[in-house]
């Protein structure tokens, strides 16, 4: 049940995006979120969409597992939608009862979730293609001049592999928990918002005690091996740019100056 | 009165690149009373297997019938079922979150909706059966040792009575001493109450002293189904799926081997030794041979 949850998941293929240096993606992702507000009219989000099809067309993810993990943002997106459609002043368009639609509020309402849409997207292919410790890995190497500010760059990117890693260990003890609750009668399912809320008690608590318990054991086994912070540190497989990084980069850039040109001249 | 399982196969993450067949084609029949042993390799299936029994694992394709009735039909009370069928889950002491060890045991019962009075008297008549100390009932489960908090664990969800238990490895992380002590009770249990026990184990030694029916599985498939002595002639085949054969099965072929007449099908350290000292009461001079 709680297996089937895929935004934020990695699908494990061979492609050519998957094999790019993980600091290239989060680069490319980062530059393409910021080009989504070069544009103003809905015709430049056409370059942006060509682009990320090509994208997501190399990197052989089945768009339908893509569209799956959406579900769970598309209602956030109805609700952007249905607010800026109702509640742009402007121009008045149709209006029935107490609701009018303005000129305006169609036209902002399509950018807003035309953006959301291939931000999230956007930024799913780089969680999809990259495995999570790759992703700290890539973040740990490319934000190393933070170092300078005496921001502990490598002590976060630790934090975060090792949240990450827990995600689907706790997702897989929530479901073990639950299942056996279930089998002694639990009923999570039915019942008013209090009842159901009560009913978490006997998930919550054993969950609770199950995640101390493994992260007082990580935390030993991290000392036993002598593990004492990013000093010194070096890595099995150290992150260096190939050829092919490189031509994304370029790749990336000529994006950006298309999408800055057709931002400028599309208005 | 039984649990049919009718060409059951259960596929996990079924459409995703990682889809994995979990049960292929199973087909099981578990008549009331019988003791039962469900061994494989770690991944073979079989807790998959057991969660089948209970309705909390919906087979991809095929039925299960309890008492006759299909547990899959929509209109098929799954509670109740689980009331009827109760699981054990591998580390149960996981499970406990309750304030002390006898209000984690009413758990159960109270969510079958029992009256208070019943609900405490069948803890309390769990908590017995267990072997749990009287001085411990009030303890925090957290404060128990590892037998002692599995014990709670499996009074958990036999205070609400069930007509079949299943214990997913119910050993699995106690020592030998705790083992034995576990399934001694168990298998006392079964003798005072007549219920069906299905034991899921990887560890030939556990279940054979025990059980009547020693189901096999490998790669989601039944391999063998029959009486314990007529699994461990298979020990070869047994070897190749990454089981052994109780160790005294090798120390009687071995001796067979080397002109012992024993007999190579006993499965428990007692009957095994009583057959040694038959032949050798017969054949004192050929053992000292070999000996030298």
């Amino acid at each position: 049940m709680l297996r089937d949850i895929t935004l934020g998941q990695y699908y494990q293929t061979e492609s050519v995006i998957h094999r790019l240096d993980p600091r290239v993606k989060l680069a490319g992702t980062l530059l393409f979120i910021i080009s989504l507000f070069f544009f103003s009219h809905p015709a430049g989000y056409l370059i942006a969409a060509v682009f990320l099809a090509l994208v997501i067309r190399l990197s052989h993810v089945p768009f339908r597992f893509m569209v799956k993990g959406m579900k769970a943002i598309a209602f956030l997106l109805l609700i952007t939608v249905v607010f800026n459609l109702f509640l742009t002043p402007g121009e008045e368009l149709v209006s029935f009862w107490k609701l009018t639609i303005t000129m305006e509020g169609v036209r902002t309402a399509v950018n807003i979730a035309v953006r959301l849409a291939l931000l999230i997207v956007g930024s799913s292919i780089m969680t999809l293609t990259t495995t999570p410790s790759n992703l700290t890995d890539g973040m740990e190497k490319g934000l190393r001049p933070l170092k300078l500010f005496r921001v502990p760059v490598h002590e976060v990117a630790m934090m975060m592999s090792i949240a990450l890693r827990f995600i689907p260990i706790l997702l897989e003890e929530t479901d073990k928990i639950m299942k056996a609750q279930i089998a002694r009668g639990a009923d999570f399912e039915s019942g008013n918002l209090i009842h159901r809320a009560k009913a978490l008690v006997p998930l919550l608590v054993p969950l609770f005690i199950s995640a101390f318990r493994r992260a007082n054991d990580l935390a030993m086994a991290m000392e036993a091996r002598c593990y004492r912070g990013g000093e010194g540190r070096t890595k099995m497989k150290p992150l260096t740019y190939q050829k092919r990084d490189r031509l994304a980069y370029l790749c990336i850039f000529g994006y950006l100056a298309v999408s800055i040109c057709a931002g400028k001249v599309i208005r | 009165m039984s649990i049919i399982l009718d060409h059951v196969s259960y596929v996990y993450g079924e459409g995703t690149p990682l889809a994995v067949r979990a049960l292929d084609d199973v087909c099981l029949q578990i008549p009331d009373g019988q003791f039962i042993g469900i061994i494989g390799h770690t991944g073979s299936g079989k807790s998959t297997l057991v969660q089948h029994l209970n309705g909390l694992i919906k087979a991809t394709s095929g039925c299960i019938y309890y008492n006759g009735e299909d547990i899959c039909e929509k209109d098929f009370d799954r509670k109740k079922l689980r009331s009827k069928v109760g699981l054990v889950f591998q580390y149960p002491e996981h499970q406990l979150f309750e304030i002390d060890v006898f209000s984690d045991v009413c758990f159960g019962p109270k969510n079958l909706g029992l009256e208070k009075k019943e609900v405490e008297l069948r803890a309390y008549d769990a908590l017995r059966k267990v072997g749990m100390p009287d001085e411990l009932f009030y303890q925090s489960p957290f404060e128990l040792s590892g037998g002692q908090k599995r014990r709670a664990a499996i009074a958990g969800v036999l205070a609400m009575k069930p007509e079949v238990l299943i214990l997913d490895e119910p050993t699995a992380g106690l020592d030998p001493k705790g083992r034995d002590e576990i399934l001694g009770q168990i298998s006392r249990l079964r003798k005072e109450t007549g219920m069906t026990v299905i034991l899921v184990s990887h560890s030939m030694e556990d279940v054979a002293e025990y059980v009547d029916r020693l189901i096999v599985m490998n790669k989601g498939r039944v391999m063998y189904d029959d009486v314990p002595k007529e699994v461990f002639r298979h020990w070869r085949e047994l070897e190749d799926v990454g089981l052994a054969a109780p160790q005294v099965t090798y120390i009687l072929h071995e001796l067979w081997e080397r002109g012992l007449e024993v007999d190579v099908d006993a499965t428990t350290i007692e009957e095994a030794a009583s057959s040694i000292v038959n032949v050798l009461a017969g054949k004192n001079t050929l053992i000292e041979e070999n000996d030298a």
